[in-house]
């Protein structure tokens, strides 16, 4: 596993614990609570970094075929 | 009338979809648990989102938005959106290449063989059943719930369930929902199981917008969405509106409860039915905005509903704590008609099923895995006797947790909260056994008694209540331990013991680490 993964999680987490703006009752656009916003902002961010885990941190050698079946065998 | 009419269309016409699967059964044993290896991407996607979310994530959603606030969506959505994914990447993706190479059907296969333990199997076996059997109440108590709720009145003029209002009593509506799911579970299996989760993932999400859509305009009253969205939010309780009726601890707490989700054994099954290793991308990429597109709605709808101009406190005034799972229903009731309530109960039943189909399932693999072929020998069972012994160990399952659940007292989201945190406790097992050379069987065995004694403890002494410590407390005067959920100290006990127990026994033998960690 990366390093980068867990750190990208890690913030994450960090910036998931909110409690700076525990009490804002601020609504976006006069219709979405505020703090609802961050953590769809949060959700979608997620994504986003899951993306580019699976891009650019995809494990190797994860495929490799069952141990009783040859190399060139389907499963 | 009308809702339960839409009712009973929407179970036959899942019923039908998951018999059809059975045409395509290839009568293996490895097809009927595992669908031979060959679901792909999308329909992965779909099986584990539907799995993983249950009648909380409709229902309890909205109560809980109705009773806390906001706060519920970073409590369990966008915490649920960062650890799921993590879990499907980091457990999940491991799991299953090392299920593909040395033939694992169930989590104890791989411990046992992991650890070269048979007495840790032995051990997880009656632990694993009990918390997915707790996990299973959850959902057919709650579904039986949600169908009476919802039908009440519907057999007013025939005088028949005066006791349940006059709608479908919620012993015969669960018994009719534990029908359904058998019936598909046994006959169409895996492939059955995918296919059912998969459109009823779709139906959950679709009804679920489609029910915010309706009432955002009922409560606005205006032709323009964005203008009905705004005056809903407006006439809402202002408190409703912060985090500030969440505890911050028990916030952080909840944290520890997505991740139970690595050692589900319904979870594991569905990640061995991959195709390939890629097929595993798009779920892990997809959970969070699948996850936002279900909860945000939800909660949204639960703060307007705190609103008095909504109707809803008004119509729940002078009931107790159940009066958060009828939040949604209510709203659905007063602001719109009798065919969307039809149409969102099925949506509500879709997502109670799609968890239920998969631990059916996941009790007669283990079953059939785990203790008939384990200890009668692979080779004494043909394929075909192995699924009917599966079918029969799931109907028999099925048939207890119903008789269970009508004995069951009181609140059972508090009890899924409890099975959740049984599963916690057993993620560093899991975790170790993937990365961490040094894990003995020992370690192991110690670490899952740990789990078994402290949720046992805490249990028994919570009175139900999911909390340890219950209430703040303070160590001579220096630090304070906040209140927290239970499961924080059931992982951390769990950890704890399993690692220093690991070092001080023997290291497990080379020939098995070079078969878990040669590359």
């Amino acid at each position: 596993m990366k390093p980068a993964v867990w750190i990208f999680v890690g913030l994450l987490l960090i910036l998931h614990q909110d409690y700076w703006q525990w009490d804002n009752k601020q609504l976006v656009f006069g219709t979405f609570p505020y703090a609802l916003i961050y953590h769809m902002g949060i959700s979608a961010t997620a994504a986003l970094g899951w993306l580019m885990a699976t891009r650019f941190c995809w494990p190797a050698d994860l495929d490799r075929p069952p141990e009783n079946q040859c190399e060139g065998e389907q499963v | 009338m009308i809702q339960l009419w839409v009712i009973i269309g929407y179970l036959i016409l899942l019923l039908l979809l998951g018999l059809s699967a059975n045409r395509f059964f290839r009568g293996t044993a490895t097809d009927y648990m595992l669908a031979s290896h060959s679901i792909g991407p999308v329909l992965l996607l779909m099986s584990l989102f539907g799995t993983t979310m249950t009648a909380f994530a409709l229902v309890g959603s909205t109560g809980q938005a109705f009773r806390s606030g906001i706060g519920v969506y970073g409590e369990l959505a966008s915490a649920s959106g960062i650890i799921h994914s993590l879990c499907f990447f980091v457990i999940g993706l491991p799991l299953w290449s090392l299920g593909r190479r040395h033939g694992y059907t169930t989590q104890i296969q791989f411990f046992r063989d992991r650890l070269q333990s048979d007495l840790l199997g032995l051990l997880l076996f009656p632990i694993l059943v009990l918390l997915v059997v707790s996990y299973l109440l959850v959902g057919i108590v709650g579904g039986g719930a949600v169908v009476e709720s919802i039908t009440a009145g519907a057999f007013e003029n025939s005088g028949w369930f005066s006791a349940a209002e006059h709608g479908v009593p919620a012993w015969l509506a669960s018994a009719v929902i534990c029908g359904v799911v058998l019936l598909y579970v046994f006959f169409g299996g895996m492939r059955g199981t995918a296919w059912a989760n998969a459109f009823q993932t779709a139906v959950f999400m679709v009804l679920g917008l489609v029910t915010f859509v309706t009432i955002a305009n009922a409560l606005g009253g205006s032709n323009q969405f964005m203008e009905n969205l705004k005056i809903a939010t407006q006439s809402a309780d202002p408190a409703r509106l912060s985090m500030e009726k969440m505890p911050k601890a028990v916030f952080f707490s909840f944290l520890f409860i997505p991740l139970s989700v690595a050692m589900f054994p319904h979870v594991f099954q569905h990640w061995l039915t991959a195709r390939s290793a890629a097929s595993f991308k798009l779920p892990i990429v997809m959970h969070p905005v699948f996850i936002l597109i279900v909860w945000a709605p939800c909660v949204l709808l639960g703060i307007w509903a705190s609103g008095e101009s909504s109707g809803v406190p008004a119509a729940l005034a002078g009931m107790g704590s159940e009066k958060l799972n009828k939040v949604l229903p209510t709203l659905v009731k007063l602001h719109a008609g009798d065919v969307l309530g039809g149409l969102l109960s099925a949506g509500i039943l879709a997502a109670i099923m799609s968890s239920l189909d998969s631990q059916f399932l996941c009790l007669g693999t283990m079953f059939t895995e785990d203790v008939v072929r384990h200890y009668g020998g692979r080779e004494r069972y043909s394929d075909a006797q192995v699924v009917r012994l599966a079918r029969y160990f799931v109907v028999a399952v099925v048939l207890f947790t119903y008789l269970l659940s009508l004995i069951l007292p009181g609140s059972v989201f508090n009890l899924g909260l409890w099975a959740f945190s049984g599963f916690t406790g057993l993620v560093p097992l899991v975790f170790a056994a993937i990365y961490w050379r040094r894990l003995t069987a020992a370690g192991a065995i110690a670490s899952v008694l740990t789990t078994v004694g402290c949720w046992t403890v805490l249990f028994m002494r919570s009175g139900g209540k999911p909390f340890f410590p219950a209430q703040a407390f303070s160590i001579a005067g220096v630090i304070t331990i906040p209140q927290m959920l239970a499961v924080v100290t059931i992982f951390a006990a769990s950890a704890l013991i399993l690692v220093v127990v690991s070092l001080v026994t023997r290291r497990p033998e080379q020939k098995t680490l070079d078969k878990f960690f040669s590359s």
